[in-house]
């Protein structure tokens, strides 16, 4: 049995040494919300945090981790889409398709822990993932508004979601 | 429809929770669980279903049952939003889940009978459909509260899902009223809202999707996993048309974790317990293959044929006038051709599919935009009535038309592998992403001949256009649809020229030769004509020395809607005012197209800024748009940001080429989308409208191109008539 530290708790799995990252999420641990796009860490897709840093899973083997190193994936994120990033992407609509939004979204919230009055330069930098539907335009905007302070309502584009699973407002 | 069909696709409960998670082999929608649950109950919930389209719950929830798929374009948001519009419901109170395959309750209208999701048609052909839908239901809640308060129906008012008689003080929410309403038989006639007192449509309501997309807990295919499922890798051969010969599957079934290996018609899958081990087998695989019938041409083969073809004319698709006698008879002509190269969809989700055989038939799980035929290919395939063919629609992860599997390439792929292991545990279909870009189904390639006469006025006298490029409606569910040899697709924004001009000819060539497998690509057609016309009658503008924008308005008489979109676009980009200078050393341009498809209207013009070694950015896209109605104008704004970068990667990098039959490109390294730092700064305007909503998911891909193409232009005054626009030529 391997071991990872993910999301909080050290979970354990079944799996080969070369078996990447994103693979042993999705498949042994059941945490699809980290996409496969292709698998030669090109799109960003499958970005999760390895110690707070953006990595892309599909490229990781898991021979290359420890139980020691911190993993957080989207689900690990926030409990209920409450960080300021997610609650921006969805403050702005951002997603379309929705396919690589949380690879972006975790690629957001690296920058801006990194950065967090990221500027247009340090965007254009850090986020090279792909989203063919085009997003790009409101990736940007909201991770300014996380940059201004997270409020949504500040840049005029708040609108009330309903989290369908619940019918709360959020 | 079972439970298990109906899978939601808003949320899956996350019970992931640390080693606890370890004891659980299986994973599923919770909604299937949830569904299970309620199915047991002693006492189910009562709900309101007056139609296919909608159900209102006991606990005040509205779900809009959508016909259509959900792959990015907003289309759940807009359905619900004209369902809850006549319904008089509060937003917060509409969910949306997708509906089961039915050709009848679901066809799309503009399709006969026959449901799928495609054309930029969703919200146009569901428009009338829904509004009655929704008006139904009200009138039922209000006669089932006239009949409960004993008063007038006339004298009660509904609104934010609140049904209120104002006299009596009596009000309701619609969970109270759903067990007399669902007494009551759905009214014959219903009156429908007028535009002036819409609530919703027309504004900016959240969508419905966007929570599920930034937690993680929207579903795709890709996240489907069953009990007991196995998951396959095909290898597919190296050409199209090629087939299997022999194979060598000992070093792959020594694969831990591979289960079988097994021949299909598409080449040789190794099915394993998971997608790595899957993919580990597939690399120890050797398949020899037979290529007897592969087709082995290179691209510029390919071009060269096109080029001959396009010496001699084609059948003919529009003509006016006599255009041969005019361009001889003409003070001036000018010609040009464009070249335009086969283009992967490469959505962001690869494709994939999930089918199980069980003793009611068999269930698949998919992404999909024609759910009815797929049922009926996989009925056929297996032998059983299309009934029992249960299809659950789940998010795609992108599609741009590659899920309208026209020969039903990747589904099949899993149903005959299902059916090789005998049915005994459901498959997971996986294509990784170098299967994907090298499937073909591309946006064909096309070569455009164009030939135009100027008169001694500087007019348009003449204007011949000439296509040569594959069919994509041939071998296809629409192939009914070719008339006298002419697919529409093929010509459709160059037979339908909006301009007035008194002799015209478009012909085309189908080559049948060419064994890429073509398929429709966000905007068919117009991908290729809105770049030959817009930048041919730009071209035409310059050698009559008139200004690109009045030139187009002065042909433009008989079409307001292109007048309006052209006039508005123009005036917000500040056209004929001054552009801000550069720095040392660059030069930049303005430029401009307008084109229609899917009955929509658009108008674009780019800004760029070209460096000295020809290398140039799209800085700034103004948008007018001129979709009818918009029920939602913040997607339509998506929809328009999202198709001018989809729109600009085909003008600087996509580009799928072929060396003897194979293709060049295997992932996003030699396949470059644009990203976040190349995409320009967009800005839509939407014009008011009273007519019925027209698409919005296609219509502001075809003029991105050209008004960027002539944008260069006015900077360097070099014509692009190849895309992608290759920087070489730009140079100062």
């Amino acid at each position: 049995m391997a071991q990872l530290h993910v999301n909080g708790s050290v979970l354990e799995f079944e799996a080969e040494g070369d078996t990447p990252l994103l693979w042993v999420l999705r498949e042994q641990l059941g945490l699809t919300g980290t996409k496969y796009g292709c698998g030669v860490a090109q799109c960003g897709a499958c970005t999760v945090h390895i110690d707070g840093e953006a990595t892309r899973s599909c490229v990781m083997p898991i021979s290359a981790l420890t139980a020691k190193q911190k993993i957080t994936t989207i689900e690990g994120l926030s409990k209920d889409g409450s960080h300021p990033v997610q609650k921006a992407w969805a403050a702005l609509d951002v997603p379309q398709c929705g396919f690589c939004q949380s690879g972006m979204i975790m690629a957001a919230a690296a920058l801006l822990k990194r950065k967090p009055k990221a500027t247009d330069a340090d965007i254009d930098a850090a986020m090279t993932n792909i989203c063919r539907c085009g997003t790009y335009n409101r990736v940007r905007a909201a991770i300014k508004v996380v940059a201004k302070g997270g409020d949504p309502k500040s840049a005029g584009l708040a609108i009330q979601h309903v989290n369908p699973q619940t019918g709360s407002k959020a | 429809m079972t439970n298990t069909t109906r899978i939601e696709n808003e949320s899956r409960r996350r019970f992931m929770h640390g080693a606890a998670a370890l004891t659980l082999a299986v994973y599923l929608p919770a909604s299937t669980a949830a569904g299970a649950k309620a199915a047991n109950a002693a006492n189910p919930a009562k709900a309101l279903e007056p139609n296919a389209f909608l159900r209102i719950g006991e606990d005040n929830s509205v779900t809009v049952v959508s016909k259509h798929l959900e792959m990015g374009q907003g289309s759940y948001t807009g359905l619900a939003t004209i369902v809850a519009e006549e319904l008089d419901a509060d937003w917060s109170q509409v969910r949306v889940e997708s509906a089961p395959a039915d050709a009848k309750r679901y066809n799309n209208l503009l399709w006969g009978q026959a449901q799928g999701t495609g054309g930029s048609g969703a919200i146009r052909n569901s428009w009338e459909q829904l509004r009655k839908a929704g008006a139904s239901a009200r009138a039922m809640l209000v006669e089932a509260a006239a009949r409960q308060w004993q008063v007038p129906a006339a004298e009660i008012a509904v609104a934010n899902g609140v049904v209120t008689h104002q006299a009596s003080g009596r009000k309701a929410r619609f969970g109270e009223l759903v067990r007399a309403a669902s007494e009551l038989a759905p009214p014959a006639e219903v009156k429908l809202k007028d535009a002036a007192s819409f609530k919703l449509i027309g504004q900016r309501a959240p969508r419905t999707d966007s929570v599920g997309k930034t937690t993680g807990t929207a579903v795709y295919t890709q996240d489907i996993h069953l009990p007991g499922m196995l998951t396959a890798v095909v290898a597919h051969p190296p050409r199209f048309g090629a087939k299997v010969k022999s194979f060598n599957a000992a070093k792959a079934r020594a694969v831990k974790g591979v289960v079988n290996v097994v021949q299909i018609p598409a080449g040789v899958a190794v099915v394993a317990r998971d997608t790595w081990s899957a993919k580990k087998g597939r690399d120890a695989l050797t398949v020899e293959w037979d290529e007897s019938a592969a087709f082995k041409l290179g691209s510029e083969q390919i071009l060269d044929k096109y080029r001959e073809l396009a010496k001699s004319p084609g059948k003919v698709a529009a003509s006016g006038g006599d255009a041969e006698r005019a361009l001889g008879a003409a003070t001036r002509t000018l010609e040009a051709s464009y070249d335009f190269p086969y283009l992967a969809h490469a959505a962001m989700e690869p494709m994939n599919c999930v089918i199980r055989l069980d003793k009611d038939g068999c269930e698949v799980w998919n992404g999909a935009q024609m759910q009815t035929a797929d049922q009926a290919v996989l009925a056929k395939l297996f032998g059983i009535a299309p009934e029992r063919v249960r299809i659950n629609t789940l998010y795609a992860g992108g599609s741009f038309g590659r899920r309208a599997s026209k020969e039903f390439d990747y589904m099949l792929e899993a149903a005959h592998i299902v059916k090789a292991i005998g049915g005994r545990a459901p498959v997971k279909l996986v294509w990784l992403r170098e299967d994907d870009m090298r499937a073909g189904y591309y946006r064909p390639m096309f070569h455009h001949r164009l030939s135009a006469g100027l008169d001694g006025e500087g007019a348009i006298a003449a204007w011949r256009h000439r296509l040569v490029g594959q069919s994509v409606l041939a071998g296809s569910f629409f192939a009914g649809a070719i008339k006298d040899g002419i697919d529409f697709t093929s010509v459709e924004g160059a037979s339908n020229l909006p301009y007035a001009i008194p002799n015209m000819l478009v012909d085309l060539h189908t080559p049948e030769d060419i064994g890429v497998p073509v398929q429709w690509w966000r905007s068919v057609g117009s991908t290729h004509t809105a770049f030959s016309t817009e930048c041919f009658i730009d071209e035409l503008a310059q050698a009559a020395k008139k200004d690109a924008v009045a030139w187009r308005l002065a042909m433009l008489d008989k079409h307001p809607r292109h007048t309006a979109v052209l006039k508005l676009a123009a005036e917000k980009a500040g056209w004929g005012g001054p552009l801000a200078p550069g720095k040392a050393g660059e030069r930049r341009g303005r430029g401009v197209a307008v084109h229609e498809s899917f009955a929509t209207v658009v108008a674009q013009v780019a800004e760029v800024t070209v460096q000295a070694d020809g290398s140039f950015r799209v800085d700034r896209v103004v948008c007018a748009v001129d979709c009818g109605i918009a029920v939602n104008p913040d997607v339509v704004r998506a929809q328009v940001e999202g198709s001018i970068g989809y729109a600009l990667s085909t003008v600087l990098n996509g580009a799928i080429t072929l060396t003897d039959g194979k293709v060049d490109q295997s992932n996003f390294h030699d396949y470059q989308p644009v990203r976040i730092a190349e995409m320009p700064r967009v800005e839509v305007h939407i014009l008011p409208s009273s007519a019925n909503p027209s698409g919005i998911g296609e219509p502001a891909v075809p003029p991105l191109a050209p008004a960027v193409a002539n944008a260069l232009a006015a900077a360097t005054g070099k014509r692009a008539r190849r895309l992608p626009i290759a920087t070489d030529m730009l140079k100062a």
